[in-house]
């Protein structure tokens, strides 16, 4: 680092020092904490929570809605980004803003939305019932909050990376003949990879996360419709501390795992993207 | 093509015909847990699986009338029911179809202090005085609240000299000195015992006992002069149970909570058991204070309902921030 | 332009997808509101549960924002312009509260801030009530929306150039007074979003506020949490009234963060 628009050694010290203190008191000390108060009773009670028939359902019925997000939000993501960056209609920036509309609605209100509309007084409550389908208080309910809770991670993600890469490559093969899955699979897919991978980790956190949506819809019935993050609010009112601790920190885990991979893609799509440039560089 | 993804997923997540779905309230989770494996364990419920699902009784009574597809609720007040019947799910005389008013067991609202009762608390009296901090449950959120609520109002209706007036005042100054309002009793117990705050809960009798056990010399219970009796009725929802063909299961769940092991089950969790027999052998377990129902005292629970709580009851006429 | 294929077929799922998912239960939404009308709903906002609520959720975030605007610069700074051990570790750690569940961070805080807690204690001993109070639930929001401005500010302050400080400097100005003139005023519109976009979530946020608020109406139950209180009442237009001034809000903020990232644009392209 040049001098010329450094601080002096003080300065950078303690700017670092609180800077990672502050990250310490309001990242560090809850994390330790979880984990701290899911074996203060040791590892038997921390297994055997973690274990518990209730729990595996739970993890089990997290997982499955986290994975239908992944493939209906991956699939429609990748359609919408196509959509977006690759040509211009009328409307378009009002159709990004609302894909962009699901973060900032309030989860509780999402499943209010879903309440309205396929709860017993809803609009399609009536209909259902009759056809003895259930979606509310049942797991499709708890999909759907889900799905609309990470709708927008994987467009997002993918949308500045396909503009970035721009359209030459797809067009020269399209001159060329190829057709369209083809441009899809064989360029655009590896071309804009990592933004995909990046989006689809931060879908898959936050679905495996979500409370306030999925805690409307759910219905809190035990071994069935309940998400690990309520498993871990019921065993929480239970009194059963240690073991909504031991839960919580599965769940913690699996942030933690998160972080790496998005540190691992993040890493890599920087290389890929020097490499681009230094490609670009030569060729041009 | 969406329409039929759902239903897949539904037929997915439907169990199977010998599963019944006992919807309760928050504080019911223990006696359940015990209630459950013992009805298994008849030939009447030989090969049915109990699932349970527990909150505030008034956000599990919404669920239900939203689609939650209940066999059965349990519940800790007719109010909740009556709201599900409003819907039109079950019988509107639902109260009738089982013994005791439908209510195979009741509880009451007792105090629970810190150790060694350092506020000087006896009575209901004692939770106007300045200085107490009182955690309770919301009484719009849950019937736990709506006793605490009534039985601080049946012990000011008895003082001398009580009309609406010096009522209201107590009240008044009763939730002032409200610390927390919580959503449902289990909450409240958090609060209080696992979280250390506020000098007095008031919580159901079987909670109070419970939370004695779980914290052993750090609460003590203080039993007022006077209590509402607080049933816990019972009833199968018509409408899930025909449309699931689970009404004789359903009906053979409630009818056992009636029988001999389940009213042992009852007391063993402090609940008190309607069977009188049963009371009297658990006699001892149980608080002796007076007891006045919502029917004799307020005039049944809808009069109760739409005075104290409904929306610019007297309720939110008292309820002040400070 | 519409040389590559596809448009239809991509379009078409994009707006089937969107139109399913999101538009059909706003659109319900919308729906039940109009069936109550302006009067009622206007009654709904003005309750004095309601206000109090709104107070108490835009109070707390927006303090919580404040806060973070802080903190968040520092933590960007130090991270692009520092290099120590363990800053990538620390790099990674920002985004914690993205990956955690709001749930787990909510009991997490709850436990550590309640009066029997690591650092209740400690703070109830200084007269410092932190979980069941407001500072609780700014404390979680704090937690929540901590990522927002460290990630706008950190890319703007990677590829400020270093010339416009060196300038600076060679001028004769110190260091902190560059900072001031020079370097800060490039990072408003980025500091601007990030603040918006913490802000928009800490409206919003659930999971984490539940647990260590206490829930005492008119003192701190925020506002996500009157709706839920609405339900449980019976009372879904209501919860419905109070939901359509929320998205209202919603679409405010999303349409200040789409133009402050167009500003923030801007100012980078010139």
């Amino acid at each position: 680092m040049n001098s010329s628009h450094s601080e002096p050694a003080w300065v950078r010290r303690t700017l670092i020092g609180s800077a990672l203190a502050a990250m310490a008191v309001v990242l560090v000390v809850p994390l330790v904490a979880v984990f701290w108060e899911g074996l203060a009773a040791g590892w038997q009670v921390y297994w055997a929570a973690v274990t518990d028939p209730d729990a595996r359902h739970a993890i089990w019925l997290t997982l499955l809605a986290a994975a239908i997000s992944l493939v209906i939000n991956g699939v429609a993501g990748i359609a919408a980004a196509w959509a977006i960056a690759k040509f211009r209609f009328p409307g378009r920036s009002l159709l990004i803003t609302a894909i962009e509309l699901p973060f900032s609605v309030s989860p509780v209100v999402v499943g209010l939305l879903f309440v309205l509309l396929f709860g017993s007084h809803g609009w399609f409550g009536a209909w259902l019932q009759s056809h003895d389908v259930r979606v509310i208080f049942a797991m499709p309910g708890i999909v759907l909050a889900t799905l609309f809770i990470t709708f927008p991670f994987v467009v997002r993600e993918l949308l500045p990376v396909m503009e970035a890469v721009g359209s030459e490559e797809e067009e020269a093969a399209r001159v060329l003949g190829a057709r369209g899955w083809q441009i899809l699979w064989r360029i655009t897919l590896p071309n804009v990879k990592w933004g995909l991978m990046y989006g689809l980790i931060l879908c898959s956190a936050r679905a495996i996360g979500e409370f306030g949506a999925v805690s409307v819809v759910s219905g809190h019935i035990r071994g069935e419709t309940n998400t690990m993050p309520l498993h871990v609010e019921i065993l929480y009112n239970d009194y059963q501390y240690n073991a909504a601790f031991a839960c919580a920190s599965v769940l913690c885990l699996t942030a933690l795992v998160t972080l790496v991979l998005k540190a691992v893609v993040e890493w890599r799509a920087e290389r890929a993207l020097n490499q681009a440039k230094v490609k670009g560089g030569v060729e041009a | 093509m969406f329409i039929r993804t759902l239903s897949l997923l539904s037929i997915l997540a439907v169990a199977s015909a010998a599963d019944l779905l006992n919807v309760s309230y928050d504080v019911a989770r223990e006696v359940y847990k015990d209630v459950n494996p013992a009805f298994a364990a008849t030939p009447a419920g030989a090969g049915i699986t109990v699932k349970q699902s527990h909150d505030g009784s008034a956000k599990q009574a919404q669920a239900v009338i939203n689609g939650l597809s209940a066999d059965v609720v349990t519940m800790n007040s007719p109010s909740d029911i009556d709201q599900i019947a409003k819907s039109g799910l079950l019988a509107a005389d639902w109260a009738t179809r089982l013994p005791h008013r439908s209510s195979p067991s009741y509880s009451t609202h007792l105090l629970l202090v810190r150790a060694g009762n350092p506020k000087a608390i006896v009575d209901w009296g004692d939770l106007a005085k300045p200085g107490v901090q009182i955690v309770v449950v919301n009484p719009k959120t849950g019937a736990n609240g709506k006793y605490t609520y009534l039985a601080a109002l049946a012990w000011a209706r008895r003082q001398p000299g009580a009309n609406d007036d010096t009522v209201k005042d107590f009240l008044r100054k009763v939730y002032a000195n409200v610390l927390a309002l919580d959503k449902g009793g289990r909450g409240a117990t958090s609060t209080f015992a696992q979280r250390g705050l506020g000098d007095v809960l008031v919580t159901f009798e079987s909670e109070v006992f419970r939370i004695e056990q779980e914290f052993p010399g750090k609460v003590q219970r203080v039993v007022p002069s006077v209590s509402v009796k607080a049933d816990n009725p019972v009833a199968w929802i018509d409408r899930n149970v025909e449309r699931k063909g689970t009404a004789a299961q359903a009906k053979a769940y409630l009818e056992f909570l009636y029988t001999a092991p389940a009213q042992e089950i009852f007391a063993k969790n402090f609940i008190r058991p309607s069977d009188e027999a049963v009371l009297a052998k658990h006699a001892a377990t149980f608080a002796k204070l007076d007891l006045v129902t919502v029917e004799e005292q307020f005039g049944g629970w809808s009069v109760a309902q739409k005075t104290h709580f409904d929306d610019g009851g007297w309720f939110d006429q008292l309820y002040q921030p400070r | 332009m519409r040389v590559l294929p596809g448009f239809g077929l991509s379009l078409g799922i994009t707006l089937l997808w969107l139109g399913l998912l999101v538009l059909l239960p706003l659109a319900a939404l919308a729906a039940k509101a109009m069936g109550m009308g302006w009067a009622d709903m206007w009654r709904v906002w003005t309750e004095p549960r309601v206000i109090a609520a709104l107070e108490l959720s835009f109070f707390t975030a927006a303090v919580a924002a404040v806060v973070n605007l802080f903190l968040g610069l520092l933590i960007a700074w130090v991270l692009v312009r520092y290099r120590f051990p363990g800053r990538k570790l620390a790099d990674a750690l920002v985004d914690l509260p993205f990956a955690l569940p709001t749930a787990v961070a909510g009991i997490a805080l709850t436990t550590i801030y309640a009066p029997t807690g690591w650092l209740g204690e400690p703070l109830a001993a200084l007269g410092i009530k932190v979980a069941y109070a407001p500072l609780g639930i700014i404390v979680a929001l704090i937690f929540v929306t901590l990522p927002f401005v460290v990630r706008t500010v950190q890319p703007v302050l990677e590829s400020l150039p270093h010339e416009i400080e060196e300038a600076s400097a060679s001028l004769g100005a110190s260091r902190w007074s560059t900072f001031r003139r020079v370097i800060l005023p490039e990072l408003i519109p980025a500091l601007a979003t990030g603040f918006a976009l913490a802000f928009a979530r800490g409206v919003g946020e659930f999971g984490s506020v539940v647990f260590i608020s206490g829930n005492l109406p008119m003192k701190t139950e925020i506002l996500p949490l009157v709706i839920i209180g609405k339900l449980d009442q019976y009372a879904v237009p209501a919860a419905t009234a109070i939901a359509v001034l929320m998205l209202l809000f919603s679409f405010v903020m999303l349409l200040a963060i789409n133009l402050l990232q167009r500003w923030a644009q801007r100012r980078a392209v010139a």
